[in-house]
This record gives structure tokens, sequence and C-alpha cells, in this order.
């Protein structure tokens, strides 16, 4: 399936900022920090299409995925 | 701390001081301590901006020790803005300065007569009070320029630009930092105006013979200082996020999550994001020769603020903070650095607040004044409030007024202060704490974007209603406690996920100050806390009508997630029962 994904902060280091990924169907949102080789323990959050999902939520097709490391501010 | 020095600027003959012991306020500080006292001694129906008002400084319970990121200072008086009590605070060097000579606060009453301007100069040989006619009308840059002139560089300085001499409701005051650039400042609330009512244009904090008093128990507050400075910079938001983007590093956030106010909270994202986000501010900083990681006090490991340099690699603010990106940028439709950089120099400069500032700018374009993404009209009207214009006094005195002056129905004030930089609908959590806080619309209060959107602390729907009122109100009791400390509010990032920081904590104040306080003390200095600030309230006048959100938030869907403000009245109400 086709997914726009987007890294923010550390995240983008040896990666990229947007980019537009085909990913298993039926696969999850672990399935693809895995395949970004982006650590599980080291997450801070997940948003797709602006919502928050936990790792095992499945992904639907030609959404947007933005994936966040641990960050604060205010 | 031991002392309270007391300021009577009416006194006959000229300004007098005299020394309290803290008696019974001993074991509060910060936050903690100014709002007991304006509680204690400010009549809350006493017109703010005349004598009757107090003004209170106060350095918190660890500004005293040389424990890291340590170094905030608090200030109270009954605000000119929202009509309520007011505990505005900032980074820099006077709370360790202040707190090196042993004050636990300094109380400024009265006021002076006549129209000249004074600078208070307190150090270890004593306080003094000298007539500074010359530094009238000048901004706070020139402001400290001269006054390093005239007291050398080993001093901390707060001092107020225009816009507090003209009594704005936007007037903040002004702290300096490492490099002594008056750029930390105590922000909201008008506290610049209540300075500049008491004809105080300075204070000269002297840092010579000023010295950290000795811990209890050495051994111990050095082991707790140690792991307490782990633990900061082992947390990613501490250690690692903060550092390299600085508070920026939300912009980015809040607009995916679709909570970014845009265009004066017409909409939750905006177009110019990535434009104006931390990520891109870091890596600007760094190409122009500036930092893009800085402290604002000496000793502080989370250093998340850093240099802006201009197109001429000049030195032009410090790194903007991501609620002075949003309020100049998005809240605008701006999306111009350049320009978001320039206008927090000028807020700085000027003495305003950077959040109530940019609203009130995004207020002025609903009305029409100049159009959104207008950035050079902008720093027109920025101008003008610096100029003292009829306009820019207009502007200068806040979103409220401003709304008022030009008939915009869209004002997005609590207790007639600016919101900040997260919109209520598409985070619940923070419009309960907008809605309720004592202080008018303030996110510090009660920061349920940690909860709501960074999941720290654990995770509540950002959109639904369940649990918000419990998440503000416990963030409202430890953000409380934590103001008293002196601590950086940021500490809050670890100590909510790591319970051994929190030990840390614990262990810092008790071994320097000889307690055996634990989590369930904190929580009741927090509810002390607050339970002074809303008596005072009440007593100003203050009911659930002005515990509100304005009425467009229940009204108006925000896109993309279609959502408007639904935690109820009734639930409102019940933030206080503890």
């Amino acid at each position: 399936m086709h997914l726009t994904v987007k890294l923010f902060a550390t995240y983008r280091e040896g990666r990229f900022e947007i980019a537009d990924l085909e990913h298993p169907d039926g696969s999850t949102v672990g399935s693809l920090l895995d395949a970004l080789a982006i650590p599980r323990a080291e997450l801070g959050f997940v948003l797709v299409q602006g919502r928050h999902v936990e790792l095992d939520t499945p992904l639907a097709a030609n959404t947007t995925v933005s994936i966040f490391p641990k960050v604060g501010g205010g | 701390m031991e002392n309270i020095l007391r300021i009577n600027l009416s006194a006959e003959g000229g300004p007098k001081t005299s020394l309290e012991p803290i008696g019974k306020y001993a074991g509060l500080g910060g936050r903690g301590l100014t709002s007991c006292i304006v509680a204690d001694e400010v009549d809350p129906l006493c017109a703010p901006l005349g004598a009757a008002n107090k003004l209170v400084f106060a350095p918190g319970l660890l500004s005293a020790t040389p424990a890291t990121t340590s170094s905030r200072l608090s200030v109270g008086c009954k605000s000119p803005l929202t009509g309520g009590i007011k505990e505005s605070n900032a980074g820099g060097q006077p709370a360790t300065v202040l707190a090196k000579l042993n004050y636990a606060a300094i109380i400024l009453e009265g006021r002076t007569p006549g129209t000249d301007l004074w600078k208070i100069i307190i150090g270890a040989d004593g306080v003094s009070f000298e007539k500074c006619n010359e530094l009238r009308g000048l901004g706070n840059y020139d402001t400290v320029a001269k006054l390093v002139e005239q007291h050398g560089e080993e001093n901390a300085f707060m001092t107020i630009g225009q816009a507090g001499e003209m009594k704005l409701g936007a007037a903040s005051i002004a702290c300096t930092d490492r490099e002594l650039r008056p750029t930390r400042h105590l922000g909201r609330g008008g506290v610049g105006a209540v300075m500049g009512s008491k004809n105080i244009k300075a204070f000269v904090l002297k840092e010579k013979d000023a010295r950290y008093a000795k811990a209890k128990d050495p051994v111990k507050f050095k082991a707790a200082s140690l792991a307490f400075a782990e633990g900061l910079k082992r947390h990613a938001v501490t250690g690692q996020g903060l550092p390299a983007y600085g508070t920026n590093v939300l912009t980015n956030v809040l607009n995916e999550a679709g909570a970014y106010p845009t265009n004066n909270f017409h909409t939750g994202q905006f177009a110019g994001a990535s434009k104006i986000s931390g990520e891109t501010l870091a890596a600007l900083e760094t190409e122009r020769g500036g930092e893009a990681t800085h402290g604002c006090q000496k000793g502080c490991v989370i250093q998340c603020s850093g240099i802006f340099h201009d197109k001429d690699g000049k030195y032009l603010t410090k790194q903007p903070e991501y609620e002075t990106v949003w309020a100049h940028g998005g809240n605008c439709g701006i999306d111009d650095l350049d320009a978001i950089a320039l206008l927090d120099r000028m807020d700085d400069d000027f003495g305003l607040d950077t959040i109530e500032t940019g609203v009130t700018i995004g207020v002025a374009m609903e009305a029409g004044l100049i159009k959104f993404g207008d950035a050079q009209g902008a720093i027109r009207l920025v101008k003008e409030i610096g100029a003292g214009t009829p306009l820019g006094k207009i502007l200068g005195s806040g979103a409220g007024v401003t709304g008022k002056v030009f008939g915009v129905e869209r004002v997005p004030v609590v207790k007639n202060q600016a919101l900040p930089a997260y919109d209520p609908r598409g985070v619940q959590g923070i419009g309960v704490t907008y809605a309720t806080t004592t202080q008018g619309a303030d996110h510090t209060a009660g920061y349920a974007i940690a909860t709501n959107i960074l999941k720290v602390g654990g995770f509540v729907d950002p959109l639904g209603t369940a649990g918000q009122v419990e998440l503000s109100r416990n963030l409202q009791i430890a953000t409380a406690a934590v103001d008293s400390t002196g601590l950086c509010l940021f500490i809050a990032f670890p100590i909510l996920d790591q319970p051994d920081t929190f030990q840390s904590l614990l262990d810092l104040l008790n071994s320097f100050y000889g307690l055996n306080l634990t989590g369930d003390d904190v929580t009741a200095l927090g509810k002390k806390v607050l339970k002074a600030e809303r008596d005072f309230n009440t007593r100003a006048g203050f009911g659930p009508a002005q515990d509100r959100l304005p009425e467009f938030f229940q009204k108006e869907k925000l896109a993309p997630h279609n959502v408007t403000f639904n935690v109820t009245n009734e639930d409102l109400d019940t933030v206080f029962n503890f």
C-alpha cells in the first residue's frame, strides 16, 4: 500500500523529512518503524492523519504517517 | 534565603528598606512565596497600577544552590491585564544573584512621588536608590548597555522598556541572561506596567561577594545534584530534543496534530509551518554562525535556547521560543523566520510579552488593520507600540482591548489574557487549563500537551473529554509546586517519566534545607499555592463566569479534525475540588 511518511527532529538524521513509500498491505505501525530502523523503545509518538495511534494499529492505504521521537517544549 | 527585603517607595524622604525574617513563609519560594505574600498583603480590589499594589520578586527554593536549571525567578502582583493574581516567571541570572544575597523575596510597595525614574541597586554591601532619568524612553537593550557602563559586568539586571514606562497591559520585565542581554522575560500579565507605575526602571543586582549558602547535608546534596542532572540528560526531551531544536520543536508537532492555531485560531494547520519549525530554525542558526544550543542561565544542562543571527551573520536575538514563533508566525499567517526573529527582538527591547503581542497582532489582522501574512505590516504595528502612538498604546494594551476597540468577535483571551500556542479544540486538556487557571490563559499553568500530545506522563486522547479535568487539575497542582522550587518547568518531562529523577528533586530540597519532604508534601504545597491564588481571585470578584473559554471555541469547528471545545461548564467548575 501507498503511504506518505513524515519524520521529525532526530529521526531525520540519516533518513528523510518526507517520503512516499510502499509498505505491505495489512501491516501495522510497528512494522513501519522496523522498516525505517526506528527502535520501538525510543519512540515518542505516531500520528496517522493527525490522530495518535499505537504500535499495533493497522495502517490504512493512502494515509499520512507522522513519526516523532520523544520531544517537548512549551 | 532567610530574609525578606521590603522596599517602601512612598516613604517620607525617599525609599526606605526594612529586612524581615522569612518567618511564617519558611518552606516557600518562587511562585509559592509571591502568591502567598500577594494574597496576604495586597487588597484584591486595589487599582493594579496604584500605590496599593505590590510587586513581589522571589527566587525559587533551589535558586540558592548550584543545582542545575534552578535559576527561575517569580514575580507576583495584582495583574493590570487580568485583574486577578499574577505570577510570571523567567530564567536568566537574577534569581541566582538574589538567592546568593540571601533574599527569599523582595517586596516593592508604594510608589515614589513625582515623575523621576529610579533604579534600585542591591548587593552584599546593602541597598541603594538612584534617580535614572537618563534611561527614560530607552529600550531594554540600551538600558542594560548604559547600566553595564555605570555598574560593570558583574551584575544581573531587571529592567523595563518603553512598554513598562507606558504602563501597558502587555508590558514585561526583562531579566538578563549569561551574556547580559535582556532576553528572558517575566512576560505575562502586565508585570512590567506595575514596575513602571512605581517609577522603577531598573534593578541592579550585584553578584560581587554574593555566595551560595551551605547545604545542611553537603554530601547528600552533591549526590542529589549529580543524580538530578544525570536524570535530565538521560531523558530524551531534556537530554536531546530541547538542546538540539529548542522549544520550537513543537511547531511541527502541533501542526501535524491539527492543533496549531493559525490565522487567529481560524484553523488547526498552517501551510508554512515547516518553514518556521524548530528543525529549520536550528539549521539556520548554525548556518549563520549563531548557536542552536545555548543556556539562558549558568549551569543549566538542558540548554534549550540558542543564538539567532541575521542575514549578515550579526547577533539579532536569542532563539525565539515556540510560543513566540507561533504568536508572530502561524497565528498571523507569517512564515518568515527573519521577520519573526526581528519581532522577538523588538518585543524584548520594548519589553513586551511575545504571546500577548503576537495574539494582539492576530486580532488586528482579524479586524482588517493589516492582512494575515503581512510580515512588514506586523513589524510596523509593533513599532507603533514602542513609539507610543495612540494605535500603539491600544495594541500594547493586549488582545482583549484591541478586540474591543476594533469590534472583533473572535478574541482568544481568558480573564483578558491571550491564549498561547495550542488550540483548545485540538487539545481539550489545555483548554481546561486555559479556562480555569488563576492566571488567565496560560499553557504553563498545567501543561496538558505533555499527556494529550507528547505521550509524556501517560496518554489522554486530546480530542476527547474523558480524563481532561483530572489531568489539568493534577498538572496545575504539580506545576504550582515546581514553580516554587526555582527549577525550570521542563524538568517536569523527566520527573513525570522517571521516578528516580523525582526522588532526586526531593533529595535536593531535603539535603539542602534539612527536611524530610515526600511526594505528598509536594502535592500539598501545590494545593496550598493554588488555594491562595484562587482565594485572591474570588475576593477580586472572579467566579465561574471567568473560568470559561471565549464562545467561539464552543461554536466554531476546528479543521482538520472538525471539533469544538466540548468539556462542559459543570466539569470545568470541578477543577478546584480538592
